[in-house]
């Protein structure tokens, strides 16, 4: 069974990462924790979006809102590349998710079909 | 909300937003005497004792966007559903303690669900924010303080997306072993 002193080999591989990267003006996602948010699925939305930073080794700085207003369009999330509109997407499922995060936050495009508000930068 | 877990996560989410720093979590699981309670106390910034009596009220919220809020009432009718009950209590400016009673074998009980990774998410996107977790079943317990996971990373970040799979996986290894194997059945 782990045990936290096992975190010191991970911490270990993971120090000299960091040591490389700089902090940067970075994508952002933010995801809707409400209690609609919740009740919907927005927990699996999450930890999709950690497993695909995870998975493709993206720098993102992942945020959580509160209810924003739009509980019958739960779960939702947020993506904001530096200097772009920030973009609401709405209905979501993991497999919506990690679309997304391979058109818009890797490759700069935004997924209309699930797109439901956009805010000016 | 499907489970318990989805109740814990969306009732730490108020603590969170009552701008607490720590927040406890104790679920204690007694088959033999059958009852589950869980705990949930914070240092936010509490509740003031005529909004108290209200806060269960479905149509009384502290936030601005719309007038209802779901989370206390869903989980107070969760438990009367089972024979438990809610208890909220709290102080202006020192914090909240909430405790929610079920009967434990009751037929309406939600199953307890995945408590990995309900922390998991809410240290995500707080990683400042400490959580002590105690969970007791029978007389076994096991503890988890995010204190100490951050001592052990030093400057690695605590939401660090590999860090987090880290500790779902020992949450989950220390819970299976705590009921011997009966959690999450």
């Amino acid at each position: 069974m782990k045990s936290l002193a096992d975190l010191r080999k991970l911490r270990d591989e993971l120090q000299k990462d960091i040591n490389m990267r700089g902090e940067k003006d970075q994508p952002k996602i933010i995801v809707g924790m409400g209690t609609c948010g919740i009740a919907a699925g927005a927990r699996k939305i999450l930890k999709t979006v950690m497993e695909e930073i995870n998975k493709r080794d993206l720098e993102v700085t992942v945020t959580q809102t509160g209810c924003i207003g739009m509980c019958e369009k739960e779960p939702l999330l947020d993506v904001k590349l530096p200097g772009k509109d920030r973009i609401t997407y709405g209905n979501l499922t993991p497999e919506n998710v990690k679309k997304i995060i391979v058109e818009h936050v890797i490759n700069g495009n935004i997924v209309e079909d699930f797109v439901i508000a956009r805010l000016d930068e | 909300m499907k489970d318990l877990s989805l109740h814990i996560l969306d009732i730490m989410q108020n603590s969170i937003e009552a701008e607490a720093s720590l927040i406890k979590l104790v679920i204690e699981e007694n088959i033999s005497d059958n009852y589950l309670i869980i705990k949930i106390d914070d240092n936010g910034q509490g509740i003031n004792k005529e909004d108290l009596q209200k806060v269960v009220d479905p149509f009384v919220t502290s936030r601005k966007t719309r007038e209802v809020g779901l989370g206390l009432a869903l989980l107070k009718r969760t438990a009367s559903l089972c024979d438990g009950t809610l208890k909220l209590d709290s102080k202006k400016g020192k914090g909240t303690e909430l405790k929610a009673e079920f009967k434990y074998d009751h037929i309406d009980r939600p199953p307890l669900g995945k408590i990995p990774e309900t922390l998991t998410t809410i240290i995500s996107t707080n990683p400042e924010l400490d959580i002590i977790y105690r969970h007791i079943f029978e007389e076994q317990e096991f503890i988890f303080d995010t204190k100490e996971v951050r001592k052990e990373l030093e400057a690695v970040k605590i939401n660090h997306p590999q860090v987090l799979e880290w500790i779902e996986r020992y949450l989950k290894e220390n819970l299976e072993n705590l009921a011997g194997g009966e959690i999450n059945k």
